[in-house]
C-alpha cells in the first residue's frame, strides 16, 4: 500500500505563481463531469445556453432577484387594473411613487451592510428620524443657521457616530446585535423627541423657502432640467455600460470566466432602456397646473448610492470580507481579517446610509415633527432588503436588493391609498409579502444544500 | 525518549522543547519536532495527546511557555498567524475555513485580496488561482468562479491546500485531511500531498488513519500525553508500534508478546 507512487507527481514543476503554461486553466472545465448542480451560466458560452442555464438555476433554488421582479411587474399590472382611473401607472403616480419609496429604499440598503454580516439593525428607523430631526433643525436660519452641507454633514457624523458605538459593542463584546439595537431604537426615539424641542418651533421645525432648508427640501421634491436628465443618462450609460464591455471583453480575451457578447450588449441595452424610460416619464409635466417636470434629485441620489455602495461590496477588500464574515467568520478570521474593524464600520455604513433615508423623510414631509414612523420604517427597512432578496442567514444579498424591496413596500402602499385603503391593509399586506419573502429565502437555502455535487 | 532526526542537513522547521499549558492541562511538555523540506511528516497521537496544539503553536495560533522554533536555523517568534504566514507556513484546518458563499477564487484570495488602483484585481487573482489549482492537477471543477457550497468534500479539501500552497509556502500542515472523505477521494487528497512533497515542501500531517499515515509519510512522530515519544522515518516503524507508542508513550511499557490495545 505504501509502495503506490504516482506517475503524474514527479514531471511537475515546482510550483510558483507566475510562470505558467497558459493552456493549463483550460483543464480546469471538465466536461465529462457534467453536473447541473454547479451554477450553470458559469459554463455557458452562448446566450441561449445561458438562459437555459438561468432556469436550471432557478429551479435549482437560486432565484436571485427574479422573484421581487415577478412581484414588481405583478403589483404594476394588478394596481394599474384596479386603481380608480388606472392612475397607478401614469407619469405623476409613477414619479410621486418613486419618491414615497425612496425613504424605504435607501434604509433598506443600510440595512443589507449588517444583514450580509448576519447581524441586524433595529435601530435605522429612529436613527434616520434624529438625523432628519438634526439636519432640520441646523438649516434654522432663526437659530443656528448652518449651510445646509454641514447640516447634512453633521447629522450624518452623528449616525456614524452611533453606528460606531453600537457596532463596537456588537463587535468588540459580541452582543447580540438584535438587543443591542433594539435598545438603540428606543434610545434615539427619545433623543429625536428631545432634538425636536430645540428652538422656538414647539417641536415642529419646517423646511422654509430661505436657501439652506430649501436645498434640504429639494433633496426630495427638486427637479433638474430635462435635457440635463438625458445628458446625465447618456453620460451614465457610456460609462456603466462602457466599462462592463471593456471588463468582460477583456476577461474573454484572458480566458477567463466571463458571460457571453451577447449577454454583456443584453445588459448594456437593459439599462439604456430603462434609464431612458425612467428619464422620459419624469419628463413629462405631472402637475395639475404649471410645470412639474424633469428627474427628481431624489432619484439621483438613490442611483449614486446604489452605485457607489455596490461598488464598495462588490469591488474592494472591504466588501469582499463583509461577505466573507458572513460566510464563515472563523475562517475570515483565520485569514487574518479584522473581524472587530469590518463589523463596526459596516455598522457605522448602515447608521449613515440610514441617516441619509432620514434627511429624504424630512425633505419629503418638509419638515420634522414626533409623528416620524420610525418603528414601522425600521421593519420595512429590513422588509425591503428581504424582499429584494437578501438573507437573513448572512452572506447572500446585494444592494440592489434593498431598491427592488423598497420599491415593491412603495409600490403597494401608493396602489392601496389609491384603492382608498388605509394603513390597517398597508400593514397586513406588507406583512404576508415580507412573509413570502422570507420563505423563499429558506426554501431556496434549503434546495441549494441540497443541490452539492458529489464528484471529484 | 526524544528521538532527534540525524542532522545531516538543518530541517526546514525545528521545535526544541516546546511547552504549553492552559490552566490545569499541561497540553505540551517539552516537546522537539523536525519537519524537513521535501519530505511528509505524520503527527500522529490518541485525542489529547497535544497533535493540534502543536500545529497551533507553528501556526502562530498559540505562543509557546517555554521553548523555541527554528526557521531554517534562525531562532523565530510566531505570534499571530500573519508571522507564520510571511515564513511560509500554512495550516489546513480540518474545517477547511473555507466560505461556502464566496466562489473558489475569492476563498483561495481571502485577507491576500490582489489591487489594482484600490478595486479588486478579479483577473489577475482568477488567472493565479487557475494556474495553482491546474498545477496541482486539481481539474475535476467545473469553473473556479463556482461557490464553495456546490463543491464535493474532496473538492473542498483541495482547494483549502491549493490556498495554502499559492503564497510560495514551504511548509503545509494538514489536519487530518482524509478523515471526511471516501476512498476515491482519500486517493485524490494523498496524491495531491505526494506531489506537494515533490515540489520541496515540507508537509505535516496530521492523522488517525494508519492507513494514510503509511502510504504517504516518510516521517512519523508519535505524541502521547503532551510529550513527543517517537521521531524517526516512517520504514522504521510498523503499524504496531506506532499503536503502542500512540496507546502507551513507548514501546519499553509493552510486556513481551503482549497485543497492542486500542484501535485505530
Amino acid at each position: 500500500m505504501a509502495g503506490e507512487t504516482d506517475p503524474l507527481a514527479t514531471e511537475q514543476p515546482p510550483l510558483s505563481a507566475g510562470d505558467l503554461p497558459a493552456e493549463l486553466p483550460g483543464e480546469l472545465i471538465a466536461p465529462e463531469v457534467a453536473a447541473l448542480e454547479v451554477p450553470p451560466e458559469l459554463v455557458a458560452q452562448s446566450l441561449g445556453e445561458y438562459v437555459r442555464a438561468w432556469g436550471a438555476r432557478i429551479r435549482g433554488g437560486d432565484p436571485g432577484v427574479l422573484p421581487v421582479i415577478l412581484g414588481l411587474a405583478i403589483i404594476a399590472v394588478l394596481f394599474q387594473i384596479v386603481s380608480p382611473g388606472n392612475v397607478f401607472l401614469s407619469a405623476g403616480n409613477l414619479v410621486n411613487l418613486f419618491q414615497q419609496s425612496a425613504v424605504f429604499m435607501v434604509l433598506g440598503m443600510a440595512e443589507i451592510f449588517v444583514l450580509l454580516l448576519g447581524e441586524i439593525d433595529l435601530s435605522t428607523g429612529y436613527v434616520a428620524g434624529l438625523a432628519g430631526v438634526i439636519g432640520v433643525q441646523l438649516v434654522q436660519p432663526v437659530t443656528t443657521n448652518f449651510p445646509w452641507w454641514v447640516a447634512i454633514m453633521a447629522a450624518l457624523l452623528a449616525c456614524a457616530v452611533i453606528g460606531a458605538a453600537q457596532g463596537t459593542l456588537v463587535a468588540r463584546l459580541r452582543l447580540p446585535s438584535f438587543v443591542v439595537t433594539l435598545g438603540g431604537n428606543l434610545i434615539f426615539n427619545g433623543v429625536m423627541l428631545w432634538a425636536l424641542l430645540f428652538g422656538p418651533f414647539s417641536g415642529y421645525p419646517t423646511l422654509g423657502d430661505q436657501t439652506n432648508p430649501h436645498v434640504l427640501y429639494q433633496l426630495m421634491w427638486g427637479t433638474i432640467d430635462p435635457l440635463i436628465g438625458w445628458i446625465i443618462l447618456t453620460a451614465l450609460v457610456v460609462v456603466v455600460g462602457g466599462s462592463f464591455w471593456l471588463r468582460d471583453s477583456r476577461r474573454r480575451r484572458s480566458g477567463l470566466v466571463a458571460p457571453p457578447v451577447s449577454l454583456t450588449a443584453l445588459k448594456i441595452v437593459l439599462i439604456a432602456v430603462v434609464g431612458a424610460a425612467v428619464v422620459a416619464i419624469c419628463n413629462i409635466n405631472r402637475a395639475h397646473f404649471g410645470t412639474i417636470e424633469g428627474v427628481p434629485w431624489v432619484i439621483l441620489i438613490v442611483i449614486g448610492l446604489l452605485g457607489l455602495w455596490t461598488v464598495l461590496l462588490q469591488r474592494t477588500r472591504f466588501g469582499r470580507y463583509i461577505y466573507a464574515i458572513g460566510g464563515n467568520p472563523e475562517a475570515s478570521r483565520r485569514a487574518g481579517i479584522n473581524l472587530v474593524r469590518v463589523r463596526t464600520l459596516a455598522f457605522v455604513l448602515c447608521s449613515m446610509t440610514a441617516g441619509l433615508a432620514g434627511l429624504l423623510y424630512v425633505a419629503n414631509q418638509g419638515g420634522a415633527s414626533n409623528n416620524f414612523p420610525g418603528g414601522q420604517y425600521v421593519l420595512y427597512a429590513v422588509a425591503a432588503a428581504v424582499i429584494g432578496g437578501t438573507s437573513l442567514f448572512g452572506g447572500r444579498g446585494r444592494v440592489l436588493h434593498g431598491v427592488l424591496g423598497g420599491l415593491v413596500i412603495g409600490g403597494i402602499n401608493n396602489g392601496l391609498y389609491l384603492l382608498g385603503l388605509d394603513v390597517k391593509v398597508q400593514f397586513v399586506v406588507t406583512g404576508f409579502v415580507l412573509l413570502a419573502a422570507v420563505t423563499i429565502d429558506a426554501l431556496s437555502r434549503r434546495g441549494a444544500s441540497v443541490g452539492s455535487v458529489a464528484h471529484i | 525518549m526524544t528521538v532527534s532526526s540525524p542532522s545531516r542537513a538543518e530541517p526546514l522547521l525545528r521545535a526544541r522543547g516546546i511547552s504549553k499549558r492552559f490552566g490545569a492541562v499541561q497540553a505540551l511538555v517539552n516537546v522537539d519536532l523536525d519537519l524537513p523540506g521535501g519530505a511528509v511528516t505524520a503527527l500522529v497521537g490518541d485525542n489529547g495527546a497535544g497533535k493540534s496544539v502543536l500545529t497551533k503553536t507553528i501556526a502562530g495560533i498559540y505562543t509557546p511557555d517555554h521553548g523555541q522554533i527554528f526557521w531554517q536555523g534562525e531562532p523565530v517568534h510566531l505570534h499571530t498567524p500573519r508571522d507564520a504566514a510571511r515564513l511560509g507556513i500554512e495550516t489546513v484546518y480540518q474545517d477547511l475555513a473555507l466560505a461556502d458563499n464566496l466562489d473558489i477564487v475569492q476563498n483561495m484570495f481571502l485577507g491576500r485580496e490582489r489591487l489594482r488602483s484600490a478595486l479588486l484585481d478579479e483577473d489577475s487573482m482568477e488567472r493565479a488561482a487557475a494556474e495553482t489549482l491546474a498545477n496541482l492537477r486539481v481539474t475535476t471543477v467545473r469553473s473556479i468562479r463556482q461557490p464553495v457550497a456546490s463543491l464535493s468534500g474532496g473538492q473542498r479539501q483541495s482547494v483549502a491546500v491549493a490556498k495554502a500552497v499559492m503564497w510560495n509556502s514551504k511548509l503545509v500542515m494538514l489536519d487530518e485531511p482524509t478523515a471526511a472523505l471516501g476512498v476515491v477521494q482519500t486517493r485524490q487528497v494523498l496524491d495531491l500531498v505526494r506531489r506537494l512533497r515533490d515540489r520541496g515542501l515540507a508537509v505535516m500531517m496530521i492523522s488517525h488513519n494508519l492507513n494514510d499515515v503509511f502510504e504517504v509519510a516518510d516521517r512519523i512522530a508519535v505524541l502521547y500525553l503532551g510529550r513527543c515519544v517517537a521521531q524517526k522515518p516512517s520504514s522504521e516503524f510498523d503499524r504496531q508500534s506506532v499503536v503502542q507508542y500512540m496507546t502507551t508513550g513507548g514501546e519499553i511499557r509493552m510486556a513481551p508478546g503482549e497485543q497492542a490495545a486500542g484501535t485505530v
